[in-house]
């Protein structure tokens, strides 16, 4: 099976996070705990399940990652999805700048 | 412009202190997410794809100075210094926590705003045209009654749980800027043959997954039964919209299903029933109303003093910037200008913090401390003196807000897409950058002329696709970003729902293909024909055989 790890948003502030191996949560995707296995992916669900009891984290689930190429990611791991990709290391665009000058 | 009242002070202060509340029993675990969830989205805070999302009402797209500086402020403290304005006259914080919410409440507050109706299944933001009050054509003021109707939608205790959303638009202009034909319900102020004034009702408009122009199911409603006649059709739509399912459940699909001669008779019977009771408002109440939209203080002026001719022509800059951005005043001697949030390459619909203080300052100079929003995600200044547009373009310009673009090609209406929406296919922002990086040079602007693109990065079609003469709209193909173009869309009086060209785009294929359309154009069109004209004429085969021809 494919590699995955756990996803949510922090509840205080709505930031992506991942559960890492240390049972805590890290805004970078390359700090995730990798999860190998069904029976693995089914114990982080489990850690996540009580973060959401313990009012730290909202809506987590799991998504599928593969080693990265080194020059595509700044990570060893990367989601598959590009909407997790996005999410990971988004937005691509450069936002809150000011506009060019016409 | 409108000012709270005692009761309208009272209830947006009360709702600040409610979710003051929730938020604090959410954060100490007496509320689970699913009890909080629609407490939030009732206060227009979702959870996107990055952060939280905080959405803010601006009824009928109507700012005041002193309210725009304070949009700065909380972009400014709260936020990362910007804010995006939406396809519905809202605005949007990207990354709010959770926890100041309840101060970004208070701030809002105080300035007589909030993010009441922004979401769920109510009577959302009622929109009107931008240019109200101050277009040549216009038969009456919309934001009268667009504010009646704000009064008597904000949490209503009927229609606070309908099938679904719902979008009411107002326009007392002839020609349509508010793309009223695509809402749940579009009103059109107009004159009957004994000039008395009154609204043609268009019902069952939208986009989305189902899209339909709206049908006229009266052409002639005496003004002064507007609620009556608004609250017939929501309890028509309340019992017997479709509540099994949701991508059924939005009014257009009941009047299609229904048929539009026995939905109109539906409601005409129920307003037989409620026409005379206590729900529409007295005259002296809708004066009220009005006085507070009485028109500044005009100057009797000339049309086009010499001071203001001799800069356009001396100056070419100035002079096509004015040929797009300002449209002609009621009032001689004035003219209503428009700041593009579209700068090339820019994010369509975006604006900084020190953006929105320059705009609110140049609001208080010269257009009465008013701003207004429009659904094509710009603003205007309504008041500006002729004479005054020298200096202030040369303000805008300094600001990167100067850009002449106006229903031109890089004027892109782009949703947020999936660079933030958590609901999104793909995104949009990136292909509207690269879109208006392609057509950069003004001059092929200019000369392609009138073209509205729109992009929305899912099927929602916040971005309005389906309505722009060039329509694209993100899919996810086998995990890819693709684009479906469709073309023929119009949002205006002659709304018009785009046909599909052919098989969807890869990313790196869209702009390309966009502008295989333009020059298709480009070599068919006639003298004088816009875009939308050549495409009416000559029909989707020969864009479909420029853009798949070889394939
Ligand atoms: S159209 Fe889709 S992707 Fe765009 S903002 Fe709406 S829901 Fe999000």
């Amino acid at each position: 099976m494919s590699l995955q790890v756990v996803t949510a948003n922090r509840l205080r502030d709505g930031r992506v996070i991942y559960l890492d191996a240390a049972d805590g949560w890290s805004t970078d995707v390359a700090a995730a705990r990798l999860c190998e296995d069904e029976a693995a992916a089914t114990a982080a669900l489990a850690i996540a399940a009580a973060a959401v009891a313990a009012r730290r984290v909202v809506e987590p689930y799991l998504i599928a990652v593969e080693r990265a190429d080194g020059a595509v990611s700044p990570t060893r791991y990367r989601p598959v999805r590009y909407r997790e990709v996005i999410r990971a290391f988004g937005p691509s665009i450069a936002a809150g700048t000011a506009a060019k000058e016409t | 412009m409108y000012r709270y009242d005692e009761f309208d002070q009272r209830l947006v202060d009360q709702r600040v202190a409610q979710f003051r509340d929730q938020v604090a029993r959410r954060l100490s675990g007496e509320l689970t997410e699913d009890e909080f969830k629609p407490l939030r989205l009732m206060n227009g805070l979702y959870l996107q794809l990055h952060a939280y999302m905080l959405r803010v009402a601006i009824p009928y797209g109507t700012l005041s100075s002193r309210q725009l500086h304070q949009l700065a402020h909380i972009a400014r403290r709260y936020d990362r210094g910007f804010a995006h304005f939406t396809t519905r006259q809202n605005i949007q914080y990207n990354w709010p926590r959770l926890e100041d919410t309840p101060d970004i409440l208070a701030e809002l507050a105080s300035v007589e705003m909030h993010a009441i109706q922004t979401s769920g299944n109510c009577i959302r933001n009622t929109t009107a045209d931008q240019y109200a009050g101050v277009a040549a054509d216009e038969v009456e003021d919309p934001r009268i009654h667009a504010e009646v109707i704000r009064q008597w939608s904000t949490l209503h205790p009927e229609f606070s749980f309908l099938p679904r959303k719902f979008k009411i638009a107002v326009t007392g202009a002839q020609h349509d800027r508010a793309a009223i034909r695509v809402h749940d319900i579009g009103l059109v102020i107009r004159r009957d043959a004994n000039a008395n004034v009154g609204f043609e009702v268009v019902v069952g408009g939208g986009l989305g997954r189902t899209p339909m122009v709206g049908k006229t199911i009266r052409e002639f409603l005496p003004k002064q039964y507007l609620l009556s006649y608004l609250e017939a059709i929501l309890r028509v739509y309340n019992q017997l919209g479709r509540r099994d399912n949701k991508y059924k459940a939005r009014v257009k699909i009941l009047v299609h299903e229904t048929g539009v001669e026995e939905f109109t008779e539906m409601v005409e019977t129920e307003w037989r029933h409620i026409r005379d009771g206590a729900i529409d408002l007295p005259a002296e109440e809708v004066a009220r109303i009005r006085a507070y939209f009485a028109a500044p203080d005009y100057q009797t002026l000339s049309a086009a003093p010499p001071e203001y001719t001799a800069k356009l022509a001396a100056d070419p800059t100035f002079a096509d910037w004015v040929r797009t951005n300002i449209a002609a005043h009621k009032v001689p001697g004035y003219a209503i200008v428009n700041i593009s949030l579209k700068p090339i390459g820019g994010i369509p619909g975006d604006a900084t913090a020190d953006q929105m203080d320059a705009i609110a300052d140049l609001a208080a100079l010269y257009s009465d401390r008013e701003i207004r929003v429009t659904h094509e995600q710009n603003l205007v200044l309504p008041y500006v003196r002729q004479t005054d547009l020298y200096l202030l373009w040369q303000e805008l310009r300094r600001q990167g807000l100067a850009t002449a673009n106006l229903n031109l090609i890089s004027d892109i209406i782009a949703c947020p897409g999936l660079d933030y929406c958590a609901l999104a296919n793909a995104r949009s922002i990136p292909v509207a950058q690269q879109i208006s990086e392609r057509f950069a040079d003004l001059k092929r602007q200019h000369d392609i002329g009138e073209l509205r693109l729109k992009i929305s990065g899912c099927i929602n079609a916040c971005g309005h696709h389906h309505v722009g003469n060039i329509g694209i709209l993100g899919v996810d193909r086998r995990g890819e970003e693709y684009y479906q173009i469709t073309l023929g869309g119009t949002p205006d009086e002659q709304a018009a729902i785009g046909t599909i060209v052919g098989p969807a785009f890869a990313s790196d294929q869209v702009v390309d293909a966009v502008e295989t359309i333009v020059d298709t154009y480009v070599g068919q069109r006639q003298d004088g024909e816009l875009f939308i004209d050549t495409y009416r004429r000559i029909g989707n085969a020969p864009f479909k055989e420029s853009l798949y021809g070889n394939h």
